[in-house]
């Protein structure tokens, strides 16, 4: 699967991580974002417009503030994407299983053996 | 606590990812065999040279020397170029064949990211065994920072923080 690196890039930023966690709550005003988050204004434009460039917020005016939410697709893909950590253990263990059989099996034929 | 799983049905043994804490990343599995077995499948280096590469990524473990005592040390150089693996390297901390393992794991590209602590409890009950693989890392920088090196490169999120954002979206 495709994942942007622009998208990870993004989310490489502690503070842009909070604008996004707090997002998950509903839309909010540029002033609250930065209020809530202890930001410069400048620092909340910034990491908004990085947000936005790569389609993991989006900007709605409301009356006279500008709203930011949050967008599903982009964090749904790299879910995915990072759901393949998972994917690499669960491979491993799948490859161990075989040779766990096996062991089992020629332990049995010792043991058998000795018996004998 | 987040975690993610797979393996529907009852009959498959089922792989969970935890981030337990901060710096702590859980792997847990279940396997039909005695515990004696599975340890000796991680830790002897002709038995892990067969499974420990994921091969659906196209890499191979060209190299895995083990000295399985406290204070042995080890190392594992994968990869898809033998001439320029990555490798994996640490010391033995804690062996208590069957049950319990403990080493540190540095992963070389990434030195300054510091050693990682692994325990492996291999836990047997009528015939099986769970394996319990605890990963302490130096920070949760450093754990963020495998998530995305364990093969791909550049990621930073992790799959706990995703797996909120994405199950409060739906």
């Amino acid at each position: 699967m495709e994942m942007n690196p622009e998208t990870l890039a993004a989310l490489g930023e502690p503070n842009r991580l909070r604008i996004i966690e707090l997002l998950r709550a509903g839309p909010r005003p540029v002033n609250d974002i930065r209020g809530r988050l202890k930001l410069r204004q400048s620092q909340a434009s910034q990491h908004l417009k990085v947000l936005k460039d790569v389609g993991l917020v989006e900007m709605e005016p409301r009356a006279q503030q500008r709203f930011y939410r949050l967008r599903a697709e982009p964090l749904k893909q790299l879910h995915q994407w990072l759901d393949r950590y998972r994917h690499i253990w669960e491979e491993r263990f799948e490859a161990l299983d075989e040779i766990v059989e096996e062991l089992k099996r020629k332990e049995q034929l010792d043991a058998a053996g000795k018996d004998r | 606590m987040q975690q993610v799983r797979t393996g529907e049905s009852t009959q498959r043994n089922e792989t969970i990812v935890e981030r337990t804490a901060d710096r702590e990343l859980t792997v847990t599995r279940t396997f039909n065999a005695a515990a004696h077995i599975v340890f000796d499948a991680w830790t002897k280096p002709e038995l892990l040279k067969r499974w420990w590469a994921p091969k659906s990524f196209g890499v191979s473990l060209f190299e895995c020397e083990s000295d399985l005592r406290v204070g042995g040390t080890y190392r594992y150089a994968f990869g898809r170029d033998p001439k320029n693996p990555e490798v994996f390297s640490g010391r033995y901390v804690e062996v208590k064949p069957p049950s319990r393992l403990v080493f540190t794991q540095l992963y070389e590209r990434m030195s300054d990211a510091g050693e990682v602590v692994v325990t492996a409890t291999f836990e047997e009950s009528q015939g099986r065994t769970r394996l319990t693989l605890h990963q302490l890392f130096p920070s949760k920088e450093a754990l963020e920072g495998a998530l995305a090196h364990g093969m791909e490169r550049g990621m930073r999120v992790t799959l706990d923080q995703l797996d909120a954002l994405v199950a409060s979206m739906r």
